[in-house]
């Protein structure tokens, strides 16, 4: 086996999300070959990694959320690395988006966090912990208003 | 921290094979051979993305012991992924006596592989604690290490408790922080080491040296992170209450 490109392309937790969850129903339909031993590393792998991945922000996201989202970023000039990080973990404070923009101090104003900040948290969808939080919040929001 | 990388690689479908969808005995074959496994310099291979391109199918008679006998090149290349349902009879083979035709076909494919970027932010959860540092784990992949120079500062390792903490120090003095298993950890992957597991004699130079024979099992692909910057570390030290 020869690798011709070890890094042919970047993919968002999103695609891969959206490829494992698309392999698993195939592999469901089709039935039997699923428990032959050749097919457990599969199994697992696929099974751990869409895991992991439905546990982030990106269990959320469609398409047309991510080309949004691609379109609103053009103008804050970040690399490609750095969307990609933006897209996957969904920042919500200024400490966030100094982790994942190099030289953010020297590159970025406050106002120009705040306004990635708005985009990022505004376009991208809440991910799954985050919104247990907000329901959990609106819940004790309902207690304290008894009106 | 997916990448998509470009291989290409020889797989070879024996007769019984032959009836189900071509597309899907070589995924099946590829998947087989590479999920869940690294390869060295590349990563985790996770599952097939796409096959790209084959090329030069082979077709020959028999297998087993003798690899003397002649390939004879297939002359319905493309065709081969458009049949249905192929039997062996249709397909332009040669076949003696009691040998089996087989296929042997060079394919151009992309496989999702988990390789993430040098100095990438990724999440995951503390498998636990040693003197070597902050075990982690992202549940598919196991194998990243915090070494206790990169956790934040100052940090000390709890003998009893067998676990790290970090001094976090206020103007009341000092609050211990423990970095405890089951955790969410946030870190930065600060370097990467692949070791040539392969079981061919001595490593060669360039693997991951170490001045001490390793008596265990070492892991093929290993991460170091580093959790010593603002934001790094428990995601409950930094979420506003």
């Amino acid at each position: 086996m020869e690798v011709k490109d070890a890094n042919s392309a970047l993919l968002s937790n999103y695609e891969v999300f959206q490829l494992l969850t698309d392999l698993k129903e195939q592999r469901k339909e089709s039935g039997k070959n699923k428990h032959s031993s050749g097919q457990q590393n599969l199994n697992t792998i696929t099974y751990e990694t869409l895991k992991y991945i439905s546990k982030t922000p990106c269990r959320h996201q469609s398409p047309e959320i991510v080309r949004e989202f691609l379109t609103a970023m053009k103008s804050h000039k970040l690399t490609k690395a750095e969307k990609l990080q933006l897209l996957n973990h969904r920042p919500m404070t200024a400490v966030e988006i100094q982790l994942m923009v190099e030289e953010s101090e020297e590159r970025l104003t406050e106002e120009q966090i705040e306004a990635l900040l708005h985009t990022v948290t505004s376009i991208l969808p809440a991910g799954p912990e985050a919104e247990q939080k907000k329901n959990m919040d609106d819940v004790t929001m309902d207690e304290e208003d008894p009106a | 921290m997916f990448v998509l990388v470009e291989m290409v690689d020889t797989v070879r479908i024996p007769p019984w094979q032959f009836e189900r969808k071509l597309n899907d005995s070589i995924a099946e074959e590829l998947n087989k051979k590479l999920a869940n496994k690294v390869v060295y310099n590349v990563g985790l291979c996770i599952c097939l993305f796409d096959i790209t391109k084959l090329e030069d199918a082979y077709v020959f008679p028999g297998d087993g012991a003798s690899h003397t006998k002649e390939k004879q090149p297939c002359t319905c290349q493309q065709s081969l992924l458009m049949l249905p349902a192929p039997s062996p009879w249709q397909l332009p083979i040669y076949f003696l006596a009691l040998d089996l035709p087989i296929l042997d076909i060079l394919f151009h494919f992309r496989y999702v592989v988990f390789h993430p970027f040098l100095d990438e932010i990724l999440i995951g959860k503390i498998k636990g604690c040693s003197p070597e540092g902050v075990h982690v784990s992202l549940g598919f992949f196991d194998d990243i290490l915090i070494p206790p120079e990169s956790l934040q500062q100052p940090a000390k390792f709890d003998e009893a408790e067998q676990v790290w903490v970090w001094e976090y120090e206020t103007e009341e003095g000092a609050h211990d922080l423990y970095m405890d298993t089951g955790e969410e950890i946030r870190f930065r992957v600060v370097d990467e080491s692949f070791v040539d597991t392969s079981p061919t004699g001595p490593s060669s130079a360039e693997a991951t040296s170490s001045s001490e024979e390793l008596p265990k099992k070492e892991a093929p692909y290993t991460l170091v992170g580093s959790i010593s910057e603002p934001g790094l570390g428990l995601l409950s030290w930094w979420t506003s209450s």
